[in-house]
């Protein structure tokens, strides 16, 4: 092996990884709450009324990112689980781990904050639109990913086993969405979606890109504590 | 390898055949299952004919999920699949043929019999083509599909309720192909479309899952 591939692979042992680990977390947690107050403040008080919606609209500023999460993270996870299926090593599988419970939160409250913007604006809490429902089906997926790891006492059989079934969810997510979004199209003509809204406010944009990074770093926080756990747990 | 394939289904046969009652409750389950709802919803004809496609469909899913728990487990429980993993055969070859054996006693007899349920929904005659043909190109993806959840799942404490919220996610395109293509149908239109997407979806499983199944089965067994 060469000098290089040794370097790229120090962190890869729990050990060493621990005291990074903690360290960026520290710096990641300080970073989510930055980006947290900024994106809020611009959301709520900078950010311009929306002509059709009014003010109800401002929950994208929370539920848009915590959509792009809720899928981003599950391919993440499903990454690190090929990782730590194909090379063996123990922390990819427990990044995959620590990465599950947020990713699960994220699809929920995209979930919520989503049915609480559907109530005063589409009039329901609930509609059988596409994405609603390829994201009930991504916290079903999660749930199995969860509840599989629990029930398997054997770490290694666990990460395993979990890391098969994040990598046939990860295949199947496509399918899903596609086949749910032909089905909304059978049923029922296209509902509001925010890619036909009007053109956002430059204002708007800037707001839910800076939650969006206060949720990345939220993320990588939490997860981090995590693997810290799992590896004093472990080891 | 084709031999191994014929021996393995043909035991699994024979098996199904010795024990015929495991056989029969998954079929009466789904009898009873698409005979509830008309129950619960109340049997006003048009209401029925609407939603016979959805209800036999959900049906045949629970159903094909109720057995999949056994695909693996009597095997792993006398020592059986492990010999299987130990003899040099080809594992993704025998998966394959056990998923294949499952469909044979689980899912062609829904096939058969999900004409007789579309009767008691008061489906129009020239639909039961397209509802057994959805079934037919459906009920192996869900064999195969359901493969990899019970190897996941073999021999865990509370294995068939985990491996319904496994595969059940998974079963959803299957779901809306299948019922789709029956809806289609009903409403005059060509089913065409669902149908070839649903053999597609049946080819790529079938080629792709027992790769899956195999893995998992190796990590269960280690």
């Amino acid at each position: 092996m060469t000098a290089e591939s040794i370097k790229l692979f120090w962190y890869a042992s729990p050990q060493t990884f621990y005291p990074l680990a903690g360290k960026i977390a520290r710096v990641c947690a300080a970073l989510a709450v930055l980006f947290a107050v900024a994106g809020l403040y611009v959301g709520l008080f900078v950010a311009p009324t929306d002509a059709q919606q009014g003010e109800v609209y401002r929950i994208i500023f929370i539920h848009v990112p915590a959509a792009w999460m809720s899928m981003f993270i599950y391919v993440v996870m499903a990454l690190w689980a090929a990782a730590g299926l194909a090379m063996n090593t123990r922390l990819s599988a427990m990044m995959a781990r620590a990465l599950a419970p947020t990713g699960a939160l994220f699809t929920f409250i995209a979930l919520w904050t989503g049915s609480l913007w559907g109530k005063p604006t589409w009039g329901t809490w609930w509609v059988w639109d596409a994405r609603l429902t390829s994201e009930l089906i991504l916290l079903f997926l999660y749930f199995g990913f969860i509840a599989l790891q629990a029930s398997i006492d054997d770490r290694r059989r666990a990460d395993r086993a979990g890391a098969v079934l994040a990598i046939v969810g990860v295949v199947n997510i496509p399918i899903i969405y596609y086949s749910v979004k032909w089905w909304n199209t059978l049923h029922q003509g296209a509902s509001i979606s925010f890619t036909k809204a009007p053109s956002m406010a430059a204002t708007m944009l800037t707001g839910m890109l800076l939650m969006a990074l206060a949720f990345w770093m939220y993320s990588i926080a939490v997860a981090l504590v995590r693997v810290r756990c799992e590896i004093v747990e472990t080891q | 390898m084709l031999a191994i394939a014929r021996t393995l289904v043909a035991r699994d046969l024979l098996l199904a055949a010795r024990r015929r009652s495991d056989v029969a409750t998954a079929l009466l389950f789904f009898v009873i299952v698409a005979s509830l709802f008309p129950l619960g919803i109340g049997a006003e004809p048009n209401q029925l004919r609407a939603i016979a496609p959805g209800v036999i469909w959900v049906a045949a899913l629970l159903s094909s999920m109720l057995s999949l728990a056994r695909l693996f487990s009597g095997d792993y429980a006398d020592g059986t699949l492990e010999q299987l993993l130990l003899s040099g055969a080809p594992l993704g070859i025998v998966v394959s043929a056990k998923a294949f054996a499952h469909w044979l006693v689980s899912g062609l007899p829904l096939v058969l019999i999900a004409p007789l349920i579309a009767l008691q929904y008061d489906v129009a005659a020239p639909l039961y083509g397209v509802l057994a043909l959805s079934l037919l190109l459906g009920t192996p993806v869900l064999s195969i599909i359901g493969a990899i959840g019970a190897a996941l799942t073999l021999g865990l404490r509370g294995g068939g309720v985990l491996l319904s919220l496994l595969v059940l996610p998974l079963y959803v395109p299957v779901l809306i192909l299948g019922a789709g293509a029956v809806e289609m149908a009903s409403a005059g239109l060509a089913a065409d479309g669902q149908l070839l997407l649903l053999a597609a979806l049946l080819i790529v499983v079938a080629v792709f899952a027992p790769w899956a199944t195999a893995a998992a089965l190796r990590i269960s067994l280690e």
